[in-house]
């Protein structure tokens, strides 16, 4: 029975997972000649395109870095804008090669759903905004409230748990996108708004009245966000995690967008493996040896990538805390490229 | 080709010509159907062992499994106990129901004011009659989601904050989270008024039937609507008196951040009956407008002649007549009406769609089982309701004689 009711099911819902999966994903983007990159709907700083219509974000920059590092072109790529809700459908249907948008590694996703996760690109964690007229100083004091949020994240999760693990009471009122979530929480629906901590302060920027509101100092999880890939394919899982290692390296040795030209003449022999003049570290992943050098000269490292969008140089001025690198109290570490 | 069947001769004996068998029509008809039937059975299976190899290569977990398991999110609105420990197969439940409410609730609502509207565009009244075609043809010709959206953000943004709650006589509240009722608590007492009620709907059957019998043969007719006053409302509210009154109300309160107490009805909930009924009675609208101008004028005319008023010609006459064509385009209306509330998802509604395929299927990432199951549900809602009209539309069939 159960067989056939999976067979039924299979077969009406054929569309979903037609493609086969392959386990060439290196080869059959090189012969579109793009990448297909799953980006989220527009979170300020992290996927978000402007008004030319070009995608910016600390997660498009994984999207260029892999482009990068294949085409030499980060323009290479088909931006698949995705809701949190159909995020992991098209990812598995091999509608996107890379799923870049605010995801959080969990261990259900790394397994049962058939992902494979292995780089954070942004450490972060969960919080609450309110109204600034409430009076309310810490998320302990939300018994009773009403909380928007989006449907299909960890997000909606670790809220159950964390009103549950303090017995309060709350009402969830959950939306499928963003958009529609800060729409109804701007519009009283909701007297508190939650998701990850650096998406409350680019939605309260965009709010009608960002001083009326107020983000809580509390963080209620952890939520690590990085690339995702299907399984089954190392070649192209190792691409996309040696992407964002190549920037964190970059970044430890001073690489920089602006001094990549002298860099290559460098004799220090770690700027040598990372730039390509030395060893033959790209072709292993089947890419060229100046993989790396071509993601800098692109993207810059991952210090300038986070500066740019979430940084000091951005409107969210976000400060690098747990993304800083690990020499410097933070967390970001690369494992050395030899 | 037609040479051997059509010999005049063959008809007279009675063994069958020989022919091939790939001439006969009849063994090439099984011939062709069992080609057919071995085609789709084909497909069928390679489609569903390519879905299950790539789920076994990608190592996506796949079976029903997950039913059991434990959702770990929260529902709003829920018409059955439901915990964040509880399991997706209680959450698929939560939101099978409240597809079922805001499904029944709006067909109830639209068959009422599509009636209404359908009459109105037949109205002799100017007015009324062009009311009514702009009504019908503003609504039919606009998006559904986009009325949603409309009625949704209308509703919600025209409601006062929940600290500046309006509040309506008879313990009543409004604002921006809903509607807020006082909720009733029955009383152990309370049954007996449930009993005079289920008995004097019984009795009123009992006497329209009488009352029908008694007409037939002597052609008096029975005052039926004083008795169905007197037998379903006036009847059970003795006995709720007589009882000791035994229902009481909570009333809602003002709380810090919402009202406490009482039964909230959703601005979701609103929204989407309110968006449904709109749009289907547009088209219910339709469907009774032409039932009745199907009947023929001469009926009319027939039962004026007879003697029959106006009031009695609409009712004996045109109705049962008009039913016959009604009927089956209301059944799809409805049937639409529930595919329909599958748009909750827009403004944030926890219906099966929303909840199952949404959260659960984001969750246990399970698409193929999450969408059969939601398919199934759906197809079972449907035919249901198709063969209750079916066996309606066939009790109101004309009886030929």
């Amino acid at each position: 029975m159960k067989k056939t009711v999976l067979a039924l099911g299979a077969a009406v819902a054929l569309a979903v997972i037609a493609a086969p999966a392959s386990a060439q994903t290196l080869k059959t983007v090189k012969d579109r000649g793009v990448v297909n990159c799953g980006v989220g709907t527009g979170l300020a700083g992290f996927s978000i395109p402007d008004n030319q219509g070009t995608w910016t974000g600390i997660d498009v920059d994984v999207c260029r870095a892999v482009a990068a590092a294949i085409f030499d072109d980060p323009k290479k790529i088909k931006f698949v804008s995705l809701s949190a809700k159909d995020r992991f459908t098209a990812l598995q249907a091999g509608e996107v090669d890379l799923l870049s948008r605010t995801t959080t590694w969990t261990l259900s996703r790394d397994t049962s759903l058939g992902f494979n996760f292995g780089v954070v690109n942004y450490y972060d964690g969960q919080g609450f905004m309110v109204r600034k007229k409430l009076g309310i100083k810490s998320s302990k004091e939300l018994a009773g409230a009403t909380v928007c949020t989006q449907q299909g994240t960890t997000t909606e999760l670790n809220l159950a748990d964390y009103f549950r693990a303090n017995n309060l009471k709350y009402e969830p009122v959950t939306f499928a996108t963003n958009d529609e979530t800060v729409k109804a929480y701007e519009s009283g629906r909701c007297d508190a708004f939650t998701t990850d901590a650096s998406g409350l302060y680019a939605e309260r920027l965009r709010l009608a009245n960002p001083e009326d509101h107020v983000v809580l100092p509390d963080i209620i999880s952890k939520e690590p966000l990085g690339p995702a890939v299907r399984h089954g394919d190392d070649q192209w899982f190792d691409i996309v995690k040696w992407a964002h290692y190549a920037m964190v390296t970059a970044e430890e040795l001073g690489v920089t967008q602006a001094n990549l030209g002298e860099m290559m003449k460098s004799s220090n022999p770690e700027i040598k493996r990372l730039v390509g003049t030395e060893g033959k570290y790209g072709e292993a992943m089947g890419l060229t040896n100046d993989w790396a050098a071509r993601i800098v000269k692109h993207v810059g490292n991952y210090g300038e990538a986070f500066e740019r969008n979430v940084g000091m140089a951005s409107r969210l001025k976000i400060a690098r805390g747990q993304n800083a690198l690990w020499t410097k109290g933070g967390l970001q570490y690369a494992p050395p490229i030899r | 080709m037609s040479s051997v069947d059509a010999r005049p001769g063959s008809a007279a004996s009675v063994e069958k010509p020989r022919v091939a068998f790939w001439n006969d029509p009849e063994k090439r008809g099984y011939i062709f159907q069992a080609v057919l039937l071995a085609a789709v059975v084909y497909f069928v299976y390679s489609a569903a062992d390519n879905a299950l190899a790539n789920l076994q290569k990608q190592k996506i977990a796949s079976g029903f499994g997950f039913w059991n398991n434990t959702a770990g999110f929260d529902i709003g609105q829920r018409l059955i106990p439901y915990e964040t420990t509880s399991t997706y197969g209680r959450a698929f439940w939560v939101g099978l129901l409240n597809t079922l409410l805001v499904a029944g609730v709006g067909i109830f609502f639209a068959t009422i004011l599509g009636f209404i509207i359908g009459i109105a565009r037949l109205s002799k009244n100017w007015l009324v009659q062009k009311l009514a075609t702009i009504y019908v043809e503003a609504i039919r010709n606009t998006p559904l989601l986009l009325q949603l959206l409309f009625w949704y953000n209308a509703v919600l943004k025209a409601l006062p904050e929940v600290r500046d709650s309006l509040a309506i006589p008879g313990g009543l509240f409004l604002n921006t989270r809903g509607l807020f009722v006082p909720e009733p608590s029955f009383g152990p007492s309370f049954s007996w008024v449930l009993y005079a009620l289920g008995a004097g709907i019984l009795g009123y059957f009992g006497f329209s039937r009488w009352a029908k019998a008694r007409q037939a043969a002597t052609g008096q007719i029975a005052p039926l609507g004083l008795a169905a006053l007197g037998l379903i409302v006036v009847f059970p509210v003795l006995v709720y008196f007589l009882a000791g009154s035994p229902l009481s109300f909570s009333v809602p309160e003002l709380g810090r951040f919402n009202i406490r107490g009482g039964v909230q009805v959703y601005p979701e909930f609103v929204a989407l009956v309110v968006g449904l009924t709109i749009y289907t009675a547009a088209f219910i609208a339709e469907a009774v407008r032409a039932g009745i101008q199907a009947v023929s004028k001469g009926q009319t005319e027939a039962a004026y002649a007879l003697g029959l008023r106006p009031g009695p010609t609409l009712d004996l006459v045109v109705i049962p007549q008009a039913m016959r064509v009604i009927i089956p385009p209301l059944t799809s209306n409805y049937l639409n009406l529930t595919k329909n509330s599958s748009l909750a998802v827009a403004i944030g509604y926890p219906d099966l769609v929303q909840v199952f395929t949404g959260t659960v299927l984001n969750q246990t990432g399970q698409a193929l089982e999450v969408v059969a199951i939601t398919m199934l549900v759906y197809l079972t809602i449907s035919l249901s309701t198709s063969l209750f009209m079916n066996w309606y539309n066939a009790r109101k069939a004309l009886v030929e004689r």
